[in-house]
């Protein structure tokens, strides 16, 4: 057994383990030093520590100066004092210097309530900012996904850690130098000219108003509005375990029917489910996954394994940069996304006499990739886009508070069918590993003929870096491989371009915990406990679900049986699959 | 951002450079001190190909660059022009000189002339404080240097 260390925190005596920091230690006693910087996702390895802010600095018995407590480790016998009279106005000073260089106009910032900085402001009390000095003034920048206004950077670098530390993407870095330092891209040009892959993982982790999404919500106002236009909805199945979090609930509670209840009320004509897609996504790229397997089976030497999902709107921005030899691989499936608003266009939209350019199809994501990929030209017919625009978890939320509706006094509603039906295979897709499972479900009957009785596959399940699994499929062993974060994602990339990787099929997503840890979630303020509770969320909705594989979905087998004939068709092909371009 | 072609003699040399380093991240700035004196400065197109070689992002490598004021992303003119700004030049009336340099060609520290004729820029210290106010210009150190001075020096190099 390891030696424990024994210490004093504000005369209470506390007992860690070696390592651990005095900001941890006095956490673990009830005590929350305010910090600002530091940011630790526990059990994922994801921490920012580069003790620049020092506001969580503390008194130890012995040095002369005041020490950070986030980059302190406890020793034995060490006596800290969290919040002495020396502690508070230094405290209080360190905050009046980084806001002499913030912008006051808090009132309109889109972080206003949610904003870290604004939050210590009303705790240390501050009425007044004594120093007077320059500021920095900065271009606002605008991007299909995201806006950088940094004006309002603190320079906490947890966007630069997330960047390049998590997600190995390279975007964001530190530039310049004293005074003028700021995060910008290389050469600061837009970040659409850049690596970024508009995951959002800046901005769910950016503790100011530095990093904000694109924000569709008045346009969506517009639309709703509009008498001409009829206006559809589609929900992703990660914003139903998030969305509460936004009116006081508890993480991991799902409020898929009280979602379901306020998108009626805020007037959209029907309130279809992004599930239903992700079935149907099932059906095409499960297909695309057992003809591509039984190829190599048989020995064929022009499939290339592995198959990677292609759900994930900034994965395939990221393999579109970073892997652009190796874009046969995923799978050409779009994703659902883009499958719901093709289909909504057309299989849909013709049964109603609709004429295209009067729908307006909107989805709710948890993500902000997948504004970028609404806009995306291959993704439009005749310049018309087949999902008009896509708003987050956030930008749902605060519609909702706008319009005036009691979210929480809502009685559960369902889905309009046929594009809101779903099966339980659907709704996980919003957790790491969902898909590969919902994928197993069905590939595993259609390939050995034989009813799965167990649908679970826990072995696929949960917040591990890199997941592995065989699945025994009458006898063929398939290899499968789950991983969530771009890093992890490269780790896996980097096998297969050296010839070494194991896996059949790879499942990917670029946000840490998958959906369920979107950009465009409600921000987690560096608690992944939340993250655990929304995927817990929807596999407790996948187990209530009557219907838990794609293939048993009614309304998609009537899709097929109507619209499309078959998985992998010609009309399938050209309106459910895509391809992918060099974007180096 | 106008794009650069590069001599291919000196790109070639570059790639050698970050060879002989082992194409290791850890010695982007030993790289970069190799590729300013192969190119003179460090434009967008050196940065890439640093970046590429050493296998690191290139906003890196922008960070690096635009934090050591050594490192330069603007050509220097033939006649590069420092200051020295070190305490004892500075109590000399260094900055007054300065001025008058700034004043005399137009430009702010870290320009270039149009005509790549002159470039200014502030150094500190090159340990001839018994020479303050100290001014470089190529390899060539001018001591004493009063505001007056000035024009004859760049007359003379003119």
């Amino acid at each position: 057994m390891e030696s424990r260390i024994t210490l004093q925190i504000d005369n209470r005596p506390v007992e860690v383990a070696p390592g651990t920091t005095v900001l941890d230690a006095a956490k673990g006693i009830g005590i929350n030093i305010p910090s600002l910087c530091y940011m630790n996702l526990e059990n994922m390895c994801i921490t920012n520590l580069p003790a620049s802010c020092r506001l969580c600095v503390v008194e130890v018995e012995g040095r002369r100066n005041l020490a950070p407590a986030c980059a302190t480790r406890c020793e034995n016998g060490m006596k800290v004092k969290t919040s002495t009279l020396r502690v508070m106005n230094a405290r209080k000073t360190v905050l009046e210097l980084i806001l002499s260089d913030h912008p006051k106009d808090c009132l309109i910032c889109p972080k206003s309530g949610n904003c870290e900085l604004q939050n210590l402001a009303v705790k240390l009390k501050i009425r007044e900012i004594p120093f007077a000095g320059e500021q920095n003034s900065y271009t606002v920048e605008t991007s299909p996904s995201l806006i950088r206004d940094m004006g309002k950077c603190i320079f906490c670098r947890r966007c630069e850690m997330m960047c390049n530390e998590v997600q190995t993407v390279g975007a964001l870095g530190a530039v310049n130098r004293g005074f003028s330092s700021v995060i910008s891209t290389a050469f600061n040009q837009p970040l659409g000219h850049s690596e970024c892959t508009f995951c959002g993982q800046c901005v769910a982790v950016c503790p100011v108003g530095a990093l904000t999404e694109m924000d569709h919500t008045n346009r969506l106002i517009d639309d709703l509005n509009n008498p001409e236009k009829t206006v559809i909805v589609q929900t992703a199945p990660a914003v139903r375990a998030a969305l509460g979090e936004e009116f006081g609930l508890s993480a991991g509670t799902s409020v898929t029917g009280k979602m379901a209840a306020a998108l009626r009320k805020l007037g959209f004509d029907k309130v279809f489910d992004t599930d239903f897609a992700a079935d149907l996504t099932i059906m095409e790229e499960g297909t695309e996954l057992l003809g591509r397997v039984s190829a190599f089976l048989k020995g064929d030497k022009s499939v290339r394994l592995p198959i990677l999902t292609s759900c994930c709107p900034a994965w395939v921005n990221f393999f579109e940069y970073h892997f652009p030899d190796m874009l046969d691989i995923p799978s050409t499936a779009r994703s659902p996304q883009q499958m719901f608003g093709a289909i909504a266009k057309t299989y849909w939209a013709e049964k109603m006499g609709i004429p295209r350019e009067n729908l307006v199809v909107v989805s709710i994501m948890p993500c902000l990739a997948k504004k970028y990929e609404c806009a995306r030209e291959e993704f439009r017919v005749n310049g018309d886009p087949d999902v008009n625009y896509s708003i987050s978890t956030r930008e749902l939320a605060s519609l909702i508070k706008r319009a005036n509706i009691d979210f929480l006094r809502l009685s559960d509603e369902e889905f309009d069918r046929p594009l809101g039906e779903s099966t339980g295979a659907g709704v996980i897709f919003g957790a790491s590993g969902g898909v590969m499972e919902a994928a197993l479900r069905t590939a595993y009957e259609l390939y050995t003929g034989k009813k799965l009785e167990k649908v679970e596959f826990e072995a696929v399940r949960g917040l591990q870096h890199i997941k592995k699994a065989t699945i025994d499929l009458n006898g063929t062993k398939l290899n499968v491989g789950i991983a969530h974060g771009l890093g992890n994602a490269r780790k896996l990339l980097e096998e297969i371009r050296a010839g070494k990787s194991e896996f059949h099929a790879i499942e990917i997503m670029a946000c840490p915990g998958g959906c369920i840890g979107g950009g465009g979630q409600p921000l987690h303020h560096g608690d992944s406990s939340l993250l655990k509770a929304r995927s817990e969320a929807l596999y407790r909705e996948d187990a209530e679900k009557p219907l838990r594989k794609s293939h048993e979905n009614p309304d998609i087998i009537k899709l097929y049986e109507e619209f499309l004939g078959e998985p992998m068709s010609e009309k399938a092909h050209h309106l459910l699959h895509t391809h992918y371009f060099c974007k180096k | 951002m106008s794009e650069i072609k590069l001599a291919e003699n000196k790109v070639k040399e570059l790639e050698k450079v970050c060879a002989e380093h082992g194409h290791q991240p850890g010695e982007l700035i030993n790289v970069l001190h190799k590729a300013q004196s192969i190119f003179g400065y460090l434009p967008r197109e050196v940065q890439e190909i640093v970046a590429c070689k050493l296998g690191i992002p290139v906003s890196k490598v922008y960070g690096v660059v635009t934090f050591y004021s050594f490192f330069t992303m603007t050509p220097k003119g033939e006649h590069p022009i420092s200051v020295c700004m070190g305490t004892a030049c500075y109590v000399r009336g260094a900055e007054k000189v300065l001025d008058e340099f700034k004043r005399a060609l137009g430009l702010q520290v870290g320009e270039t002339s149009a005509d790549g004729k002159f470039s200014l820029s502030s150094l500190r210290c090159v340990g001839a404080c018994g020479l303050a106010p100290v001014v470089l210009i190529g390899e060539k150190v001018y001591g004493r240097v009063v505001p007056g001075d000035v024009e004859k020096i760049l007359k003379e190099l003119n």
